[in-house]
């Protein structure tokens, strides 16, 4: 598609790559390289004997069966619940939606151990639901849901409350039913988003570790637990080299069918407004926003409650206990740091984190925004495939390739930047279609009035992308606040974040140190609608795409 | 345009250039490749796991006698950490490695991965608790895994606790027992241990079998079953009254009661504990061997050794260090623990681990 008011020269466009891609390479393609050379050719020969021992396996065969076919299903399970929510969100005002919308927010930062405990709680053997959803695929679907539900309604309601609701009313006036004037106005425009939100969910749940940990039970294991197992505890490189370049070509294969699907149906620039949001009016509504606020209680809020109630918890009933050991620091252990400091450090990392997966990402996304063809294609689905690769691959991977020319490996940067390579893909996802649709003829009309192209800029595409910057941003901070795989595996110096924390208190038997957990995992609850609801007042209401990561 | 993009695009790298500055300046100072001279303040690193934990004054006073300041790198739990160090041989990223236990102590041995240093007083360690004669691994703690009960549930329902493992087999006991999933669980794999040890090689898969029959409860971590489906914890949520744990679990329960308890509501089963002793090597490849040695010693010195029972819940090796009156109240110092030969662990772990998985969860 032709962009006459935004192209840019190839060299610009080079440019403008040259960061993430040097930091991928380094970061990400290197260490990879290298772990996966080490297992493939041990002794310095090529030793493939690992491909026969994955490929005649049939435990191995089976693992791979079902990291796909749970991936699929729990995809699925979270458009069909997220995107009503999405559409609640974005186009109804009621009393309570920014709250909701920050809450909403909170299941993707949980750390899985917190996540993996509330669901216990929830579907274990005391279950207040009265079901035990132990090691059921069920309770890994339900915890799938709950955690990428957000990924859903912050990429597609950020989008949808931006479109002018004018388009789908004219459409009902010349006839069209309300769920045709959906279909045919409405849907092909959010097609983008929801493809979008549907191949990070997928990616996400392709992926599983913590939960199918948890709550698999022993007799369900993903790729991804499988490589963890095969590397971290068994050593066994070659059969790990393998399944990690399995599930590399597995999400590779998915990002070049998403590639092609967005080529047959890239829609033209949407153009986006501030958000119009009414008031629900007739019956029908009001029961479709109460249904759609039930599930979400029931989904989101039933776990979340677990967690507070369990802060509260003693051995004889409840109490504030949990809650006034936090604050102290008991005998000045090692171990147990203030959580204070728990909280500092992981605020401190994840502004690190966030600043280089926004910085980075942004350029790529801005240089792919606007480029087209096949290779702009081809790096887009590049750019994702550290979400495709296990975090021990990575982890086990600086291990060996980042002592030289300088050691890193026991440097306190090592943990941001880890986190920021997890973020990076995020945040090109989240900002690349923003930028995709600004409306190249607002520009050309800019440029028409006499507007300097850098005026344009900053007039027309600047609003948009500091949206599109916070948004990012929001999503590569809420990823780095609780990200837990890549912060454990890599031999870290000790500045303990929140879920390291908390892993590490659940990890010793006694009610003080399960209740302060629990106590703490509230506190990241908190922190982060917290910081959701600022950054939300902060940035003025009623801007296009309020409902989006931030 | 093109220029004001990039302008920008330069000031957005600005924070970037500075990290990579401010990178470079962190690494110089730990650097282990950078020996400087022998009378500068010497920084070591120590590798551990999660579970390491040192009182803060016990440790400033190590760096006070010695001008020696310990770094920590922690690599998540104990078979990743040797893997991890096993993976870096030659080019160590730390100098000092703590939490090798039996499990992993044979590959260990066989890579090359320690200096031997006969540490001050190891000469004093038990017999039993000593991991390797060669002193390339030094003891520094035990931490036995043993079944632990919940005393209510078989007082109220006045039914015998288990002495044995044998004994588990009993239908008295059905569906009472959880334990973990050796593939993936340190405990677990103790356990499992404990009872090959005790049936043996030809023996510990009929047991487990009649386990299975007896409705054992499998979870993947710890965590899983002692909160959530054992019953005798402070704020567990379960129903089940054994589980597999830690022989320091009941003091835990006491010292970290809410409210303040006087006794443990849990107990240990002693015939049923698998010994895991924890030591500590000098990696080679480092650059501070002397210093190295120093930190060794300390860790099986009077005052680390009485500081790990309450910060790590481990059980001192140094016969002179004392246990708090909690452990001497609520646990009985493991004496008689299972064992296995380490070589006989790294030899078979993989092939017992598949057949118990076929066996127990498939």
């Amino acid at each position: 598609m032709d962009r006459p008011g935004g192209a840019l020269s190839g060299r610009a466009n080079t440019a403008l790559l040259a960061l993430p891609v040097a930091f991928l390479l380094v970061f990400f393609a290197w260490p990879v390289a290298n772990i996966v050379g080490e297992g493939l050719r041990g002794d310095g020969r090529w030793d493939l004997s690992g491909v026969g021992q994955v490929l005649g396996d049939p435990d191995l065969r089976h693992v791979a069966w079902f990291t796909l076919w749970q991936a699929a299903v729990s995809t699925v399970a979270t458009l069909v619940v997220a995107l009503p929510a999405a559409h609640v969100l974005a186009r109804y005002e009621f009393r309570g939606r920014r709250i909701v919308q920050a809450l909403a927010t909170v299941p993707f930062v949980l750390p899985t151990v917190v996540v993996g405990a509330a669901f216990l709680a929830l579907l274990g053997e005391r279950s207040p639901l009265g079901v035990d959803g132990r090691g059921t695929v069920t309770a890994i679907v339900a915890a799938h849901v709950f955690f990428n539900h957000a990924v859903v309604v912050r990429t597609v309601g950020g989008l949808w409350e931006g479109l002018d609701p004018r388009t789908e009313e004219v459409a009902r006036v010349l006839g069209a039913s309300r769920f045709k004037a959906f279909r045919a106005v409405t849907l092909p425009a959010l097609r983008p988003a929801i493809v979008s939100a549907a191949v990070i969910t997928f990616l996400f749940t392709f992926t599983s570790f913590g939960v199918v940990r948890i709550l698999g039970g022993a007799g369900h294991a993903t790729l991804e637990v499988e490589i963890y197992r095969q590397t971290a505890d068994l050593l066994n490189l070659p059969v790990a080299s393998v399944l990690a370049l399995l599930q590399l070509l597995a999400v590779g294969a998915l990002l070049v069918v998403q590639a092609r699907i967005e080529r047959r149906r890239r829609t033209a620039g949407v153009a986006l407004r501030p958000a119009v949001r009414t008031r629900v009016g007739t019956a029908g509504e009001r029961a479709w926003l109460a249904g759609n606020l039930a599930v979400l209680a029931l989904l989101l809020g039933a776990p979340l409650a677990c967690l507070v109630e369990r802060s509260f918890r003693t051995s004889g009933g409840h109490g504030l206990n949990g809650w006034r050991a936090l604050g102290e620091v008991s005998r000045g252990s090692a171990l147990f740091v203030s959580p204070m400091e728990a909280v500092i450090n992981s605020l401190k990392f994840a502004v690190v984190a966030t600043l280089l997966a926004v910085v980075l990402g942004g350029l790529a996304a801005a240089a792919l925004a606007r480029a087209e063809g096949r290779t702009a294609r081809g790096l887009d689905a590049l750019l994702l495939l550290p979400l495709g690769t296990s975090a021990v691959t990575v982890g086990f991977g600086f291990l060996i390739a980042l002592d030289r020319p300088v050691d890193l490996r026991a440097s306190p940067w090592l943990v941001p930047i880890a986190q920021a390579v997890v973020a990076l893909p995020f945040v090109v996802r989240t900002m690349t279609p923003v930028l995709r649709s600004i409306d190249p003829r607002l520009r050309e009309a800019a440029a028409m009035l006499g507007a300097s192209p850098g005026r344009g800029w900053r007039e027309v595409d600047l609003p948009l992308v500091r949206r599109a910057v916070l948004v990012a941003a929001a999503f590569a901070f809420a990823i780095s606040l609780g990200e837990f795989g890549a912060t454990t595996v890599i031999a870290r110096a000790d500045a303990p974040t929140v879920p390291v924390a908390i892993a590490r208190l659940l990890g010793r038997p006694g009610p003080l140190n399960s209740t302060q957990a629990f106590a703490l995992s509230t506190i990241l609850m908190v922190l982060t609608a917290g910081a959701v609801l600022l950054v939300d007042r902060w940035r003025g209401r009623d801007e296009p795409g309020s409902s989006g990561w931030v | 345009m093109n220029r004001s993009h990039l302008r920008r695009a330069g000031l957005l790298l600005a924070p970037i250039v500075l990290l990579a500055a401010a990178c470079g300046d962190t690494t110089e100072t730990v650097d282990p490749a950078d020996p400087g001279p022998s009378t500068d303040p010497v920084t070591l690193t120590l590798l551990t796991h999660d579970s390491f934990a040192v009182s803060d004054d016990v440790l400033a006073a190590f760096t006070e006698a010695t001008g020696i300041t310990v770094k920590l790198l922690r690599g998540g739990d104990a078979g990743t950490v040797v893997n991890q160090a096993i993976l870096t041989k030659g080019a160590p990223q730390a100098d000092v490695l703590f939490g090798i236990d039996s499990t992993f102590l044979s590959r260990a041995l066989d890579e090359e991965l320690f200096v031997p240093y006969e540490a001050a007083g190891s000469e004093d360690v038990p017999e039993e608790l000593v991991l390797d004669s060669e002193h390339r691994v030094t003891s520094i703690d035990y931490g036995d895994v043993c079944l632990n009960y919940d005393k209510a549930y078989f007082a109220d329902a006045g039914v015998t606790v288990p002495a044995t493992l044998e004994d588990l087999l009993d239908p008295e006991y059905d569906d009472l027992l959880v334990v973990q999933n050796p593939a993936t669980s340190s405990s677990g794999l103790a356990f499992l241990f404990a009872t090959i040890a005790e049936f043996g090689e030809d023996g510990w898969e009929a047991y487990w079998q009649g386990l299975v029959d007896n409705g054992v409860e499998v979870t993947e971590g710890w965590e899983e079953a002692y909160y959530g489906s054992f019953s005798g914890g402070g704020t567990s949520e379960g129903t089940r009254p054994l589980v597999v744990s830690y022989a320091s679990s009941p003091p835990a329960e006491v010292v970290f009661a809410d409210p303040p308890v006087e006794e443990a509501p849990t107990g240990v089963i002693d015939a049923s504990c698998y010994r895991q002793i924890e030591g500590a090597g000098i990696l080679a490849g480092t650059d501070h061997e002397a210093e190295a040695g120093q930190l060794i010693d300390f860790l099986l010195s009077v005052p680390f050794q009485e500081d790990m029972p309450l910060s790590m819940f481990v059980f001192p090796v140094n016969p002179q260090a004392s246990l708090p009156k909690v452990f001497l109240d609520n646990t009985s110092v493991p004496t008689n623990g299972y064992e296995l030969p380490t070589a006989e662990i790294d030899a078979h772990r993989e092939e017992w681990i598949d057949t118990w998985t076929d066996l127990v969860v498939r």
